[in-house]
């Protein structure tokens, strides 16, 4: 190798040397705001967490309030979105992935995929437009039907996928016992991959917690407890955002106290998750 | 076919076309409730800036503008970041380190909107406005993107804290699409001589390119959307401006900031009308990234779009 | 010795692809009948017309008749799935339910047809477990998972599961070629028994497999039905010379 080729040679090392800091630089860069974000969440809040902080009502902004009614509110929005979302997400999932290998299942799939990635505030207002205008009011059950608006396509779509990876071979063996083909999808293909769908399920239910802006006009806020599924009920997100947006220092800390136990929510959702998901569909790049 | 195979197979049927009449229902409702304003603003709407509820004068510019501004500069901070994060991940990273390393990605997309909102207010932009801005207004304050009073909040943090949120969707995204590179084309340039970087110049991202442009438009049109964070950031106000310093609004953070205070028909329209816009776009957006990506590869579990 | 099975100019298709042509055979009762030919020669899609697995491929056809004791499976009147459960299938690679333990992969047939007399699962559980040489290994540890077995182990699992729902034939295709050669002669032993009770015919491409274990042999070529007989005649004496060539290993 002549001084040429040594010298091109340690060059190319240097830039491929060079490249490798400067994706992992990226790495850093992208990871800061996560780290800054749970940091100051989590240090700006801990002063104000108690027991009358979580189980509290509102109060005016001279006197430290709570929010109780926020959690309660969330809860029943989800449940009502899950009770919603969840059979009708599986179950065009469980169509899609046994039946859907045609082009009416495509267009399906990619309607699904769309609608996935609508905005959310786009989703309120036809919340709003289907359920509050006619109900007249603002409602627990209008915020409930947004939230299973986002919901449906993204469940479809990880149901899917989940019974996809099941081997064939299981499929045939059960048709090849003379089990029926309706059977076989439900108790072989659907039972086989029912930690796959467990798992996009919560993934769902995480998701949609954290959602504020279609609750904006749906189920609105309140400053008591629900009473009902036809009124307006207090969310975390919406108090978080009213709360953040006043004028008052103290409300401010009240949303960060109230950020950090829905981080926390979120969060362990989505580590359980990953933890259990590890093993089986870990990647090998 | 016997009958429970043809009660099971319509019963999920059934459910599986309620996706298809979700969308029909939110584009009908949109456009019912549009209609007032479409009949009283026509296409005028859709330039004219000036935005007076007290007057009863509608017009959007001020928010496409800045829901366009706002997700380029978003897009231009984090693609080249995001690209960074899914090639090291996908063909630098050794294994023990891949996993918490992407994990602590995806948690970046786990974390709400609002949130990130409440971050940006607090910490994000006095950052801005205290260090960042000045120093671009001292070394680039020649272009008028540089320019003028400096508040933290506005363009420039709304395209920040876009970029924030975007990521994880185009790293994930990309991930996938190069890994679903067969490892023959990467051991073919790696047999050649080629050091690490240039077997995956090489071989991998072109063969890549176009999947990883849809991930880049699927973060495009998370972007679009994004409500929470922006209006919390972006100073809500509807002009447009030169500088990326300015106070400015989008079409999500108007509809989030107004509707619930909105005491007439008309404006509720307006307001209507400018989803209804936005549903078009990120509609548009996202079926073409989604053609692209889906030429390669399936978006992985849990990727919010 | 009756014929179990009837086959009548069977041909079958993969879209356009004629993969068998006019085939004729009669499978005996009560014996092991083995499908030898190279690979590709439509051994696997021959021994799924016979159970109407064939046709849950999309866009395949099947013409012809198969007979089993006289009937028409291809009838119109038959329900495939009653075939099913009459003509059992093991398939190539061992494919227990994983999620199920070893108990509920055999008792999967019954239950999922409605059976919910715990007593009689039980019993047929056992006796099936019997049948495939497996109840002595697996007795104390019937709730541990399918998957949790040896290679060999999965496989006698998956023919006490066919076995479990009483059928009168077994097919199975190539049984033997993911398991190393001591489960192998386990399994193989298991075929000679089994032979007592149930008409079992056995594709694979291991021409000596054919000849330790079969009473019967046919060869295919090409989709077609080169030469049929008893084992030792095809092996020793056979009347094609294609089937020759095949034998002593000049293509394959």
């Amino acid at each position: 190798m002549n001084k040429v080729d040594r010298d091109r040679s340690r060059r190319r090392l240097a830039v491929d040397r060079l490249m490798y800091f400067l994706c992992f630089l990226c790495v850093l860069i992208a990871v800061v705001p996560l780290l800054s974000v749970l940091y100051y969440v989590a240090a700006s809040s801990l002063a104000i967490i108690n027991f009358s902080f979580l189980t509290g009502l509102p109060r005016p902004p001279d006197e430290y309030g709570g929010i109780g009614n926020a959690m309660q509110g969330t809860f029943i929005v989800v449940a009502t979105a899950s009770l919603i979302g969840l059979p009708i997400g599986v179950f065009a999932g469980i169509y899609l992935a046994e039946y859907g290998n045609n082009r009416i299942g495509g267009s399906i799939r990619f309607v699904a995929d769309i609608l996935a990635g609508v905005p959310s505030i786009v989703v309120g207002l036809f919340a709003y437009s289907f359920i509050v205008l006619a109900m007249k009011r603002f409602s627990a059950l209008a915020g409930g039907v947004a939230l299973a608006a986002i919901m449906i396509p993204i469940v479809a779509r990880t149901t899917e996928e989940s019974v996809k990876l099941v081997p064939n071979t299981l499929r045939e063996a059960a048709l090849a016992l003379g089990i029926t083909k309706w059977r076989t999808a439900l108790y072989v293909a659907v039972s086989t991959a029912r930690s796959g769908i467990l798992t996009g399920i919560m993934l769902s239910i995480a998701r949609i917690s954290g959602e504020t802006a279609p609750l904006l006009f749906t189920a609105f806020g309140n400053r008591y407890w629900a009473v009902g599924i036809d009124q307006p009920v207090e969310t975390l997100p919406v108090r978080i955002f009213n709360y953040a947006i006043a004028p008052y220092d103290r409300w401010h800390a009240e949303a960060l106290g109230a950020a950090f136990l829905l981080i926390i929510l979120m969060l362990a959702i989505n580590l359980l998750v990953r933890f259990a998901v590890r093993g089986r569909y870990s990647p090998t790049r | 076919m016997g009958f429970g195979d043809l009660v099971f197979e319509s019963v999920a049927a059934g459910f599986a076309f309620c996706i298809i009449a979700l969308l029909i229902l939110i584009a009908y409702e949109l456009i019912a409730k549009s209609a007032l304003s479409i009949d009283k603003f026509g296409w005028i709407f859709l330039i004219s800036t000036t935005w007076d509820p007290v007057h009863e004068i509608f017009g959007a510019l001020p928010f496409i503008f800045g829901t366009v501004v706002s997700s380029i500069l978003a897009l231009i901070i984090a693609v080249p970041l995001s690209l960074g994060v899914a090639i090291f991940l996908s063909e630098m990273a050794p294994s023990s380190v891949r996993f918490p390393i992407s994990s602590l990605v995806e948690l970046l997309a786990a974390v709400p909107s609002v949130i990130y909102g409440l971050w940006g207010i607090f910490v994000m932009a006095p950052i801005l406005r205290i260090h960042v801005q000045p120093t671009l207004a001292k070394t680039l304050g020649f272009l008028p993107l540089f320019q003028g009073p400096m508040h933290g909040v506005g363009m420039l943090a709304g395209g920040v804290i876009l970029a924030v949120m975007i990521l994880p969707t185009i790293s994930s995204i990309s991930r996938e699409v190069l890994r679903a590179v067969p490892d023959v084309q990467r051991e073919a340039a790696l047999a050649l001589g080629a050091t690490r970087w240039e077997a995956v110049r090489i071989s991998v991202l072109s063969y890549a390119r176009s999947g990883i442009i849809g991930a880049v438009i699927l973060g495009l049109g998370r972007a679009l959307g994004e409500t929470m964070a922006v209006t919390m950031v972006i100073g809500n106000r509807p002009e447009i401006s030169a500088s990326l310093f300015a106070l400015a609004h989008t079409m999500a953070a108007v509809i989030a900031n107004e509707f619930a205070e909105a005491t007439y028909d008309l404006y509720l329209s307006a307001l209507t009308e400018i989803g209804f816009l936005l549903l078009l776009v990120t509609c548009f957006v996202l079926t073409i990234g989604r053609l692209l990506v889906w030429r390669i590869v399936r978006v992985p579990k849990g990727v919010t779009l | 010795m009756a014929d179990k099975i009837g086959i009548e100019n069977l041909n079958a298709w993969f879209r356009t692809n004629h993969v068998l042509t006019e085939i004729n055979m009669s499978i005996p009762e009560r014996n092991v009948t083995a499908v030898i030919g190279p690979s590709g020669c439509g051994k696997s899609t021959l021994i799924r017309c016979l159970n109407r697995m064939h046709e849950l491929v999309p866009e395949a056809r099947v013409s012809g008749r198969v007979l089993i004791d006289g009937v028409d499976i291809y009838g119109r009147d038959v329900d495939p799935v009653q075939v099913r459960r009459r003509v059992g299938m093991v398939f190539q690679k061992p494919n227990p339910f994983p999620t199920m333990s070893i108990y509920d992969n055999v008792a999967a047939g019954l239950k999922l047809n409605g059976e919910r007399k715990r007593s009689k699962i039980d019993e047929v559980v056992k006796k099936s477990l019997d049948m495939a040489a497996l109840w002595d290994e697996v007795k104390d540890d019937l709730g541990k998972s399918g998957a949790s077995l040896s290679g060999g182990q999965q496989q006698r699992l998956c023919i006490a599961r066919a076995l479990a729902v009483e059928p009168e034939v077994i097919l199975m295709d190539e049984p033997c070629s993911a398991l190393d050669p001591i489960a192998t002669a386990k399994i193989e032993s298991l075929i000679r028994t089994l032979r007592e009770n149930y008409t079992i015919i056995t594709v694979t491409h291991n021409m000596q497999q054919a000849a330790r274990v079969s009473d019967f042999t046919g060869f295919l070529y090409l989709g077609k039905l080169i030469e049929f007989g008893e084992t030792r005649q095809i092996f020793s004496n056979p009347r094609n010379e294609l089937t020759e060539r095949y034998l002593s290993g000049r293509f394959g």
